[in-house]
């Protein structure tokens, strides 16, 4: 047996090891380039990815209780503060029902959309959103945005009222990585036309 | 004892401790209310299960034309899931299926004060809301 045969599954996994590691180099992130800020998100002027698992989610667990038990959970970044602001006050006709909240938590919950709207903590689908309404314009319903509009032109009407999905609201029924900020083209899965299933 | 015997003891052990607690748990929350009903001035015989049944049955028409009942979200079965307006699901109501309900007291006040609200377009009194309580709990 030569040196080589000897050596061979050893240098097999030298090389292997040092194939991977290089390809985690390449996948380094690129905070360096200065150019590329899609689907970056700024955060005290550091440049977080969006999506990733290295983009800090805001989370409060006052709003993620009372925010969510009967729709999915928005995101803060998806709206700007004058929107948060003009909704966490209009609680009594939340979107034709009765949301309100004890004076405690709705200070607690309204200071933290505020400070996580998206005038203060930029992301892409927030700065989009932002860029297609009104500097003055307190939107409540970011389906009725040019933004939102735009994006969804190839969805007709009568899928929205199916079953699984029911209104454009429901942004989670067809992006199941809503709640994490994820509306990504190539994650989308549109239901068929299934009943409710209840339980 | 062997290990497979002490594990069903555990088991056993668990199960007495916390139905006890869930069952002390819904009745708390009727001692509260019946002292809301004496509060108000209005005097207590009883919470009543028919008259529960009446409430989450009863059927309004909104100023709107729409006929809402505690039905629309939570389905006839409170065994069963519902779901929101807004296609979100919702346990079930039945304390039978889902031993978390009506344990916790300001939980069970909010969601009164905002349904009795969506759906009668009123508070509801503590009378109804023990009556109402009082049913669930009958669900077997």
């Amino acid at each position: 047996m030569n040196a080589f045969t000897k050596l061979k599954w050893p240098l097999i996994l030298v090389v292997l090891l040092i194939s991977l590691s290089s390809l985690n180099l390449l996948r380094a992130d690129d905070d360096d380039d200065e150019e590329h800020h899609e689907g970056k998100a700024k955060i005290g002027g550091v440049y977080k990815i969006n999506n990733r698992a290295d983009f800090q989610l805001p989370i409060n667990q006052k709003w993620k209780a009372e925010c969510s038990s009967c729709h999915m959970l928005y995101l803060p970044g998806l709206l700007p503060a004058r929107s948060w602001t003009k909704m966490m006050s209009t609680l009594k006709n939340h979107f034709g029902e009765n949301a309100e909240l004890d004076p405690m938590a709705q200070k607690e919950i309204t200071d933290f959309l505020v400070q996580n709207s998206s005038d203060r903590v930029h992301t892409r689908r927030g700065d989009k959103i932002l860029s297609s309404i009104g500097s003055n314009e307190e939107i409540q319903r970011i389906s009725e945005t040019t933004y939102f509009k735009r994006k969804h032109d190839e969805i007709n009407s009568n899928v929205y009222k199916r079953k699984s999905i029911g209104s454009p609201a429901n942004c989670i029924a067809c992006h199941p990585g809503a709640e994490k900020g994820n509306f990504s083209e190539e994650n989308v899965r549109i239901p068929k036309d299934i009943p409710a299933k209840i339980k | 004892m062997k290990n497979k015997e002490r594990i069903i003891a555990i088991c056993l052990s668990a199960i007495f401790i916390s139905l006890p607690c869930a069952i002390f748990a819904n009745e708390t929350i009727l001692k509260e209310l019946e002292k809301e009903v004496r509060a108000s001035g209005v005097k207590f015989i009883k919470f009543d299960t028919t008259a529960g049944e009446k409430i989450f049955r009863g059927e309004k028409v909104h100023s709107s034309g729409e006929k809402i009942s505690c039905m629309t979200c939570h389905t006839p079965d409170p065994k069963k899931s519902g779901m929101t307006r807004a296609n979100k699901i919702i346990q079930p109501m039945a304390p039978i299926i889902n031993p978390e309900r009506f344990t916790d007291i300001a939980k069970v006040q909010k969601w009164f004060k905002r349904n009795c609200n969506d759906v009668f377009e009123r508070e509801c009194a503590p009378q109804e809301k023990g009556d109402f309580i009082k049913f669930m709990m009958s669900i077997k």
